[in-house]
């Protein structure tokens, strides 16, 4: 849909799992949910994040596909493997960062988000994001997101691996982009890098 | 009747629950079967009652479609919602009436089944008079049903006893702001929510119970408003609460008091307010001298200062919503812990305005709408008082009788299954309401059933219940009957007939209207459709607090619902209530209630020194007579679980998953533990939608709020230990399966 983004901010999650029902709902792979949704560390806290695929703008799945089976659309979406090119390999399964590639059986097939392009190409919002009760993951327009007290960000380091995806993560206000290595926060990183790029 | 005729395993081999999992024709059967209408509705579950679409095709539901112009959810849905269309169709539901036999039951025709019924009705009225036969109704029921049984109950059958499952839900509020406001209705609606600067979430798991005002609740805080929450248990808002209140189960009233005396202390009441639009507030304030925060602190186990800071950021803040549902409500005390949430909302002079106001969050999917118009023991139409001769005299003049013909107010629903016990009920007519599951203390309520002469049920599934029946009639599922439903705003809203009832399952309506006219009393019942029903309820509520005069189907159509009271067809309804601070009171004004302290009615003591309390999760509803047939929704959250704090865990040798053994006063329960530091160490948690041997009821006591007559769902005293595996008795221990009595 022109205009709108896609936006996960996992702070907003209750747990409540209607974007993993509703999934299965979706035309191209009714009967079956692409959401990653787990429980932080449920003893611990009632901490939950859902998750859609961030349709990265160099995908690593389709970058270690022997087959060349995953496509990214002139839109950006990433989609599922192609079923006559894929070898169930689980490459993909493997390589990415962010762990969203299933490998289905019994198809032997990768089977991944596609931001419910069945539905976005035909000007409905996908359906995880139309239900969710928390708005976690909202399908809207920036002027919307910019009312939140999150900032969006599509920037995400992985060591060495720079990422920029086409979902957008709500990250805390201070920061442009979300690192996941504890390094990067450490002081003695940080100074580091300040020196070398003087 | 009314002991199972066979064992619960065979009943539920016959009529489920089963799990349904794809849609009618499998899953991919609609891209080549596409639907044939999207039906605009609304979900069938809780009081939030969202929009949805639903797709039909060839007299089946075969999935949805969001409804992103209702302005309530915007195609927002919890996963209830997302499945809700999976009932339709299901497997298990009844197709013909069903009467017992000595080894199960036999299909019947509706002729044999309700001439039975009403032979049954006649025969105890003849031989124990009118009253010793009652009606339970359901607060899943649409408006029109919900009116039709009220009427049905005390013109055909004559009886003072008729009570519905809302009496589980919501009463102890209703009560409440009926004494403060002289109505029962939430004072705001939702889109309020985002406009407070604080926001005070006492005793309501938010997330789970009423998901859809989660993001009501974000949005507020995305405006720079904060967030209070107190509950035993950090509920999935929590995470982003700038203040949790960790208090212990029933103290709910303690933690109120302490912060109506912060806000005196310092001053922090709106005097002009309080002078000029109250009464009763000396009184109130005298009360509350009493509890300091050090006492407050003392009784809740919430930290002083965290007391002082809640007290504080309501008192300070020039806009304030408290939200509150049923942790409140289901205490012995419910009443009063509702009335302090009101006092300290009047003392602060946040009603009437924008952004503000204390707000019930109904729970029931009518729960709203079902208690508005007569299904309720001491009610008529409107909102009006059974025990008002004025009103009396109103509605018996809509009904075509004389006003002594109307029954006095009679017993509530826990107070009609102690009188079946006590054997002065002897015939019970129930629809929509699973009492074996979602009563308090069930082996009671099995020994209840048991002793019925005469027990008939009206219902869609074979619920728990009514294995303990003479004769079940096969009933209708929400999408199959137009009426009216209001939510938990007071938006009244239009439920779409999407399909006719299967095979020859009827209309609830239409099963109702012609029980009343085998038992001659048909001149009462003229109604061939809702829409007629709908016609007479308009009139009868009209003049009353809960007018509903100026509501058409049409009118919720175009205008996307309608909030009562709307007394003119040309009236737009009222969204916020109090506006011109005008209260429904005799005097106009906003009436302060003294709170007075009282322990629980289970305390807890050496031999039981913890708390129990119940509630539910989000892939479950309620007696989960629908929604644990629900393939995705059971696989979501299989079973009951104890969830039990680590420290406790420790103490007693449980670790996650460990099978334990939960005992209260009543009973014991064995379940797998689920140990989280979520939860106060004092305190395990048990959800109630199962039934047998994984029912909370079981655990649970039959102490009742004085006034509103709400079962203490919230607070039992218990103990808990390590257990070797699962109970492996019969479900039903205690009653015995003696050979069935004839009749049927």
């Amino acid at each position: 849909m022109f205009g709108y983004e896609f936006y996960i901010d996992p702070s907003r999650c209750i747990a409540c799992r209607s974007c993993l029902q509703a999934c299965e709902e979706c035309e191209t792979h009714r009967g079956k949910s692409m959401i990653n949704f787990d429980f932080i560390e449920r003893r611990e806290s009632i901490t939950s994040a859902a998750y859609v695929c961030w349709h990265c703008d160099e995908p690593t799945c389709a970058q270690v596909c022997p087959a060349d089976a995953i496509k990214k659309g002139e839109d950006g979406v990433v989609h599922s493997s192609l079923k006559p090119r894929c070898i169930a390999c689980s490459n993909c399964v493997l390589a990415c960062p962010f762990g969203i590639p299933k490998m289905m059986e019994p198809e032997q097939q990768m089977m991944k988000c596609d931001m419910c392009y069945d539905r976005t190409s035909v000007g409905k919002r996908p359906m995880c994001a139309t239900v969710c009760p928390s708005q976690a993951l909202a399908y809207v327009r920036p002027e919307e997101i910019a009312k939140r007290r999150e900032k969006p960000t599509n920037v995400f380091y992985f060591g060495e691996q720079k990422i920029t995806t086409k979902v957008f993560m709500m990250a805390p206000a201070e920061r442009d982009a979300i690192a996941l290595d504890v390094v990067d926060y450490m002081w003695e990183e940080i100074h580091e890098v300040a020196a070398t790029t003087e | 009747m009314a002991k199972a005729p066979i064992s619960e395993e065979a009943l539920t081999e016959e009529f489920g629950p089963h799990l349904n999992y794809v849609p009618p024709g499998g899953w991919k059967d609609e891209s080549i079967h596409p639907a044939e209408k999207l039906v605009k509705t609304h979900c069938c579950f809780c009081g939030q009652q969202c929009g949805i679409q639903l797709k039909v095709r060839e007299n089946q539901i075969i999935g949805f479609e969001p409804w992103e112009d209702f302005p309530f959810n915007r195609g927002m849905l919890c996963p209830k919602g997302v499945k809700r269309y999976m009932q339709s169709g299901h497997p298990d539901r009844l197709l013909t009436p069903l009467m017992r036999r000595p080894n199960g039951f036999r299909p019947a025709t509706w002729d044999e089944s309700l001439n039975f019924t009403v032979g049954r009705i006649r025969a105890i009225q003849e031989k124990y008079g009118k009253d010793a036969v009652a009606v339970y109704g359901g607060a899943s029921l649409s408006t029109e049903k919900s009116y039709l049984l009220g009427k049905f109950a005390r013109v055909a059958l004559g009886t003072r006893h008729i009570d519905y499952n809302g009496r589980l839900c919501m009463v102890s509020a209703g009560t409440a702001y009926k004494l403060a406001f002289g109505i029962d209705r939430s004072t705001i609606p939702w889109s309020e929510i985002p406009k407070a600067e604080v926001l005070f979430v006492i005793g309501a798991n938010v997330g789970e119970c009423a998901p859809i005002t989660t993001d009501y609740i974000w949005r507020c805080r995305d405006n720079g408003g904060r967030l209070i929450v107190a509950d035993p248990r950090m509920t999935p808002i929590t995470r982003n609460a700038d203040l949790y209140l960790p208090l212990r189960p029933g103290t709910d009233l303690a933690l109120l008091l302490g912060m109506l005396h912060v806000i005196l202390q310092d001053g922090l009441e709106d005097r002009e307010f309080i002078r000029q639009y109250t009464t009763g507030f000396d009184e109130v304030a005298a009360y509350a001298q009493q509890w300091d925060v050090g006492q407050a602190a003392e009784v809740t186990g919430v930290p002083p200062d965290a007391i002082e800071k809640a007290a504080r950021w309501i008192g300070k803040a020039k806009r304030a919503i408290l939200l509150h549902a049923r942790g409140l409500e289901h205490q012995s005390k419910g009443v009063e812990n509702c009335s302090a949430v009101v006092n300290l909302a009047l003392a602060t002079g946040n009603i009437g305005r924008e952004g503000s106001g204390p707000t019930m969050i109904t729970g029931q999917g009518n729960g709203q709408g079902g208690r508005e118009h007569g299904q309720k023991c001491d009610q008529l139409p409107g909102q009006r008082s059974l025990a008002d001769s004025a009103a009396r005299e109103y509605v018996a003049g809509v009904w075509g009788i004389r006003p002594e013909e109307l029954p006095q107010p009679g017993y509530s629903a826990q107070e009609i299954m102690n009188a079946i016990h006590s054997g002065e009920i002897k015939g019970l007519l129930s629809m929509c309401f699973n009492p074996l599951v979602s009563l308090p203390d069930a082996n009671f309520t099995r020994e209840a059933l048991s002793q019925l002469e005469f027990f008939g049920v009206i219902d869609f599934f074979m619920s728990e219940t009514a294995h303990h029946a003479d004769v079940v009639l096969a009933g209708s599922l929400h999408e199959e009957e137009d009426g009216l439903g209001c939510s938990a705003e007071g938006r009244v809203i239009h439920w779409q007939k999407s399909i006719d009832p299967p095979g020859q399952a009827r209309c609830d309506s239409d099963i109702i209207i012609d029980i009343a006219h085998r038992l001659g009393r048909g001149q009462y019942f003229p109604f061939k459709n809702p829409a007629d029903i709908l016609e007479e309820l308009r009139v009868a509520s009209r003049g009353g607090v809960a007018d509903y005069y100026g509501i058409t189907y049409e009118r919720i159509d175009r205008e996307k619902g309608i909030f009562w009271p709307c007394p003119g067809l040309d009236h737009p309804g009222t969204p916020i209530l109090f506006a011109d601070k005008k209260f429904y009171t005799h005097d106009g004004k906003a009436h302060f209630t003294r709170t007075e302290w009282r322990p629980s009615g289970d305390p807890i003591d050496d031999q039981y020194p913890l708390y129990l309390t119940t509630g539910r999760v989000v892939s479950q509803y309620l007696s989960g007579t629908q929604t644990r047939r629900i393939g995705a929704l059971v696989d979501q959250y299989p079973e009951p679980r104890a969830e039990l704090h680590p420290r406790l865990a420790q103490k007693c040798g449980i670790k996650d998953d460990d099978w334990v053994t939960v005992t209260t006063r009543r009973d014991d329960l064995t379940l797998r533990a689920l140990v989280v530091k979520t939860i106060r160490p004092d305190t395990v948690f048990i959800p109630y939608h199962w039934a047998g041997t994984r029912s909370a009821n079981r655990l649970t006591h039959r102490t009742l709020d004085p006034r509103s007559k709400i079962p203490e769902f919230k607070v039992s005293a218990c103990k808990i230990k390590l257990a070797m595996g699962p109970d492996t008795s019969p479900d039903d221990r205690g009653a015995q399966h003696g050979p069935a009595r004839g009749g049927a």
